[in-house]
């Protein structure tokens, strides 16, 4: 049996640094290429090295495909393609090209410019590694090569995610990346359709949850930021830059108006604009709604929601701040986030998930003082809220989507470990599939089917068919195909064994065997031949037997009764070789009819 | 396979196409040369057209037929809504399509007609763009024929045809022509339509595959390629090899086909689109540095986006930039909003844009510049105070017959200073026009169809190879207007077949299906045991159980246990090794009597005789098994088998 081997580098029971190895049919494809934001040495990038311990990576990986922005899937594409080195395809969809490069240029900038780290991709390699993507749209079957094509489904999660199918050969997967399965203010819900494959690796981030209702998320949320800014209380939102702010923007601008509140809301990226602009352009990957509106009013255009300016910091008085990055792991986040953390009005609202190792990992533990690299202490007594609002699909979720692509297996990544154990069971418990939750470095091996497409003269199925049609119907019976394979230089065809024979230049030679028994039955032969017809469509129920003219046939097996009306008869089985089995069943019958 | 021709302009396709059991509709296209025939329809009442002469033939007084014809300039026109030519209904039942194909928003006009009250219960597949800008041009539609209401429906003068002047009396099966359908049947139908992307792989009930290529013509424009296992057809439709806004022409996906269809070419076989952007350029120039204004008939997207952008740079060069340019059109906001989203869906050089991001066409900019302004209609807020002379209008419907286009004509249509320029190739100029003859403005011919001509065609069916290549009639004969220009045909040529089709026949095309195609499972897989039967052909044998679901077929291991392993004989059997054989098992009282060409050995011990042909063995024994396996042995150890 062949099979196909998943080994994750990054994601194998693990959240962040998503990078899995696929393997299947001579082929090896990367699934995204992250980065864990909770690390500062080595342990940020996948271990590349599993690949190859020295050297590029290109002539042992023939396609590299990007789910989507995050830097936890795509933040180590330009070290892997420029510094360790790899020259193929990389696969991403066209939102995905148009943003990932600014995301990552501005991780590079933190890092080099703020931390001072060394050994960082440059912006030249950002670009040099930009250079080799191929944007894909939704749908569109796309070949890498002569063997491998790779298709784009909607995920919703951010701007232009998407979960991607890859088939080699007769065997498939899908990637599912980050999904979440309920529309939200800005983006639709994932879809699949029913495109059965050997296995679906399915993110697990949520893996034992299943959250309340959307709105009542919304309430509590907008509920909390109006008791903050009502006593006078600053609110500070981490967020990333696309995906998640734009959503709550919506949903905050919307509020203020209702409400008519005058508290100040800020919108603290460089990128706004640029970010807005974009989402403008691929309008399309929005939701119904958005979309149907678009040229009245551009949703993304918002009246209450300012830009910030680091001066606004120290202000007194209210007011709402939305700042980049969403894990309070660096910039200007975590700067405010120094100063405001000291004020009991104050609050702070993490509304996704924080890796281990973050500032914002730490304070929704619980926290009440932070310390710094450089000594810096931080009291804590801003009131800390977690509002899952990170478009990830719970367990619910992912439950339908298994019953949408309705995979043959199920691997579980991009979760932990304990969850995913939970929810591994519910898999195999409710859909009777076999599920895996390889950690990194770790291969797991799943078996498959093949299914080998042949070709086939028409008048053998023909043939068939008008067989089948002849009988009566029965649900339960089963058709049978049988022909010759001819292979030749040309190709393989099936066909009928004359035909065959013809196309190979040889004459067949037919072996018939005939058997007499001697049967004591008085009476008309006729009546004998009744008596055995009945006899041999019992021992054969699965078999059509036939009678007709006194003579009692199934396939080539005949069988005929001679004499005269005393008791004895000679009764003659005939049949071709190839019915051997079939023949010397029913001659063994007789005989012992005969006995 | 069969393939039926439902419309009478190649321009304006409609075709049936049968093939494995799936009846499939290639594009809807809607012939709109029938409107020429009708009175222009004014928002408000026109003294020109009202005070226009009734006609009569001479020798009818039918009280019924009076008032329905008038006449202007030895021409006579229909005073009544103007009424549309769909496809053929005779052919076939719409109930029975399974599938509409629809290649461009211009091939799908007909679409409502089709799906609604038909009984249609298919589905019809089309691209993002496609069913976006289609529903534009149907909505404009609708909303240029319903914001001008008729009294009176004429329908009389069908009854004439013979005794009525040309070009009426050559009308095209009048009676079958229908009103306007309305915007919730156009709602309706558009909500059957099931967004693809290029190179999106569509199953068709398991029997089919269909896939869309681009076809360089216009945003979102496709070449549809069937395949079955072993067959491929392709049907073009609307494409062009020229360097515009849209994603160019995808060569590849249609190449080798054992059937192209082909149709949608240039209507303006003679002109070059290049030169007539160029005169339009110069007459615009022109007419703006005399003062003049230029009034351009046109559907609200498409080649008018570039005329934007070429217009822009022409006028800042003539210095003529002062002057603005107005877009008039029901659903102007939306043909420029949405041409700025569909990235995916435009050349590399515009695509690129989005990654900047940048504005994907510069008349973005203009509008932000209010170089360009548009306007739903020349009523609507605002136009009135924005309007300001000398200006380009850009402005529906190309027929000249309704929309914000017969204001104005009659607005200007009397200062020789003016100049109206034709760009869409759709209709005659001089037919569009004949309404409001005498004119003083001055009008400029420029169509600018940037589809196929015949050279880039020929070019393009040498490169695709097809087997077979099925085209309209017309495109075999030189056109009507220049019967000697014999280059402008579509070439019969090498070893393809080259099959003409007009309105109203079906043909049947040379596909016969030779070959299937089954998978098999692992388990039966590996009990093929290939025999080589001479150097380079091998034989097997091959049985399963044979499951069909949506017209797949799929061999399982079997397991029964009577007809497993079944295997062939072949050749011819030796007698002497065959005896030799017997004396193996212990048989040693053969004796061999010849007769003619059969030999029959006789084993009087085991009484049992094997009768021996040069292609058949008949071993005839008593139901005594063991002698007969000994036999049976002996027989197969001297023939060869697969
Ligand atoms: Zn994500």
């Amino acid at each position: 049996m062949p099979d196909i081997k998943i080994t994750p580098l990054g994601a194998g029971q693990d959240v962040g640094r998503s990078c899995i190895l696929l393997s299947m049919g001579g082929k090896n494809i990367m699934l995204d290429c992250g980065m864990h934001m909770g690390y500062n040495d080595e342990r940020r990038f996948p271990d590349f090295s599993y690949i190859c311990p020295d050297g590029p990576l290109s002539p042992y990986i023939d396609a590299v495909i990007i789910s989507h922005f995050h830097l936890d899937h795509c933040g180590a594409l330009p070290y892997m393609s420029e510094m360790v080195g790899y020259t193929g395809p990389i696969y991403m969809t066209h939102p995905t090209k148009a943003i990932a490069p600014i995301l990552l240029e501005d991780m590079r900038k933190v890092s080099v410019e703020k931390k001072g780290e060394q050994n960082f991709f440059t912006s030249q390699m950002i670009k040099d590694c930009m250079k080799k993507v191929v944007a894909v749209t939704l749908h569109q079957s796309v070949m890498v090569d002569n063997e491998i094509e790779i298709k784009a489904y909607y995920a919703g999660h951010v701007l232009g995610a998407a979960m991607f199918w890859v088939r080699v050969g007769s065997q498939s997967i899908v990637y599912t990346g980050d999904y979440n399965m309920t529309p939200d203010r800005h983006l639709g819900a994932a879809w699949i359709d029913k495109c059965r494959p050997d296995l679906l690796i399915s993110e697990s981030t949520y893996a034992t949850t299943i959250r309340d209702s959307k709105r009542c998320r919304e309430r509590d949320f907008l509920k909390k930021i109006h008791e903050c800014v009502d006593i006078g209380g600053k609110v500070l939102i981490p967020v990333f830059a696309l995906g998640r702010a734009q959503e709550l923007c919506i949903l905050l601008e919307t509020y203020w108006d209702r409400m008519n509140l005058k508290a100040p809301v800020y919108f603290a990226l460089g990128l706004t604009e640029k970010a807005n602009n974009y989402y403008k352009m691929f309008i399309t990957w929005t939701n119904q709604k958005i979309r149907k509106t678009f040229v009245q009013r551009n949703m993304f255009d918002f009246k209450h929601i300012k830009p910030f300016d680091r001066q606004y910091i120290d202000n007194p008085g209210p007011m709402v701040v939305f700042a980049t990055p969403g894990m309070l792991h660096a910039g200007l986040s975590l700067q405010i986030f120094k100063k405001w953390a000291p004020s009991e009005n104050n609050m702070i609202i993490m509304p996704g998930f924080c890796v281990q190792g973050t500032v914002g990992h730490k304070i929704l533990n619980g926290a009440k003082r932070v310390e710094f690299e450089n000594r810096q202490v931080v009291e804590v007594k801003m009131s800390v809220e977690y509002m899952s609002f990170s478009a990830h699909a719970d367990a619910k979720g992912i439950m339908q989507l298994i019953q949408y692509c309705e995979p043959r297996n199920v691997m579980l990544v991009h979760g932990e470990a304990e969850k995913m154990e939970f929810l591994k069971e519910k898999i195999q418990q409710e859909f009777n599939l076999k599920c895996y939750n390889p950690a990194n470095g770790e291969t797991a091996v799943i078996q498959t089917p093949v299914k080998i497409p042949i070709d086939v003269a028409l008048p053998l199925l023909k043939a068939e068919a008008k067989k089948f049609s002849a009988l009566p119907p029965d649900p339960k019976r089963r058709r049978t195909l049988h022909g010759v394979l001819v292979m030749k230089e040309g190709g393989v065809c099936m066909m009928e064994v004359e035909e065959a024979c013809k196309e190979a230049g040889i004459e067949r030679h037919i072996v018939r065997f005939t058997s007499t028994v001697q049967i004591n039955d008085a009476g008309p032969c006729l009546s004998t031949a009744h008596k055995l017809h009945a006899y041999v469509a019992e021992k054969l129920p699965q078999w059509s037997v036939h009678f007709s003219e006194g003579e009692i046939s199934v396939e080539s097996v005949l069988v005929k009764v001679e004499g005269d009306d005393d008791d004895q008869k000679s009764v003659y089985v005939s049949w071709t070789n190839q019915d051997e089995d079939l023949g010397s069943f029913v001659l063994n019958a007789l005989n012992a009819v005969g006995k | 396979m069969k393939l039926y021709c439902l419309s009478n302009d190649p321009n304006k396709p409609c075709h049936i196409l049968t093939f494995r059991e799936i009846t499939m509709m290639l594009d809807c296209g809607l012939s709109m040369q029938s409107v020429l025939n009708f009175l222009p329809l004014p928002f408000v009442p026109s003294q020109k057209l009202q005070n226009l002469p009734t006609w009569m033939p001479i020798d009818v007084t039918d009280p019924e037929l009076d008032g329905e014809l008038k006449e202007n300039g030895e021409r006579v026109f229909v005073d009544s809504p103007p009424e549309f030519c769909p496809p053929l209904d005779k052919l076939i039942d719409f109930a029975q399509v399974d599938v509409i194909l629809i290649s461009n928003y211009l091939c799908m006009m007909a679409l409502p007609f089709i799906t609604e009250g038909t009984g249609f219960q298919g589905r019809v597949y089309a691209t993002e763009p496609t069913l976006q800008i289609g529903r534009l041009l149907l909505e404009e539609l609708v909303i240029y024929i319903e914001q001008c209401p008729k009294a009176s429906f004429a329908s009389q003068w069908k009854n004439f045809l013979h005794k009525l002047p040309y070009p009426l009396s050559d009308s095209f099966k009048p009676k079958s022509w229908k009103q306007i359908f309305n915007m919730q049947s156009v709602n309706s139908s558009l909500s059957r339509i099931q967004m693809v992307g290029y190179n999106e792989k569509i199953d068709v009930y398991g029997a089919l595959q269909v896939v869309p290529a681009s076809s360089g013509y216009c945003l979102g424009s496709a070449n549809w390629v069937i395949t079955s296992d072993h067959e491929k057809i392709v049907y073009l439709s609307g494409s062009s090899t020229l360097t515009t806004h849209p994603r160019p022409m995808d060569h590849n996906s249609i190449k080798n086909a054992d059937v192209l269809i082909m149709t949608d070419l240039t209507q303006t076989p003679i002109s070059n689109p290049d030169s007539m952007l160029g005169v339009l350029c110069v007459v615009v120039g022109m007419t703006l540095r005399g003062g003049g204004n230029v009034l351009i008939p046109c559907y609200p997207t498409g080649v008018v986006y570039d005329l934007f952008e070429c217009l822009s740079v022409k006028m800042q060069e003539l210095g003529v930039s002062n002057c603005p340019m107005f877009f008039v059109s029901p659903v102007a906001d939306m043909s420029l909003a949405y041409s700025n989203i569909l990235a995916e869906w435009l050349s590399s050089a515009k695509q690129n844009k989005v990654y900047v991001p940048d504005e994907l066409f510069p008349h973005a900019m203009l509008v932000k510049n209010s170089k360009l302004k548009h306007f739903k209609h020349i009523y609507s807020d605002g136009f009135s105070t924005d309007f300001q002379e000398p200006c380009v209008v850009f402005c529906g419907h190309p027929c000249l017959r309704y929309g914000d286009i017969v204001h104005f004509i009659e607005l200007w249509g009397n200062n020789p200073r003016n100049c109206i320029v034709f760009t869409e190739p759709d209709f005659d100029y001089i037919d569009a026009l004949a309404p409001y003859q005498p004119l003083q403005m001055k009008v400029a011919h420029c169509a600018i169809d940037t589809s196929l001509n015949f050279t880039q065609a020929n070019k393009l069916i040498r490169d695709l190879k097809p087997a077979t290549l099925v085209v309209p009639e017309c495109y075999t004969q030189p056109p009507v207007s220049a019967p000697h220009l014999t280059e402008y045909t579509i070439e019969a040529g090498g070893d393809r077949t080259l099959i003409p089709y007009k309105w109203g026949e079906v043909i049947n095309l040379p596909l016969k299906r030779k070959q299937g195609q089954v998978f098999i499972e692992t388990a039966v897989a590996q009990k093929i045991v290939p025999v080589e039967i001479k150097s380079g052909v091998s034989l097997s044998t091959i049985t399963g159980t044979l499951q069909v679901k949506d017209n797949v077929y799929n061999i399982q291991d079997s397991n029964d246990k009577l007809k497993k392993y079944v295997k062939y004989e072949w050749g011819t059997l030796n007698v002497n090794e065959f005896i030799q054989k017997l004396s193996h098992e212990g048989i040693n009282d053969a004796k061999v009597e010849t007769h003619g060409s059969v030999v029959v050995v006789h084993l009087q011990d085991e009484d049992a005789l094997i009768q021996l042909e040069d292609n058949s063995t008949h071993v005839v024994c008593s139901g005594d098994e063991k002698v007969r396996t000994k036999l049976r042995n002996a027989v197969m150890q001297c023939l060869k088998k697969f």
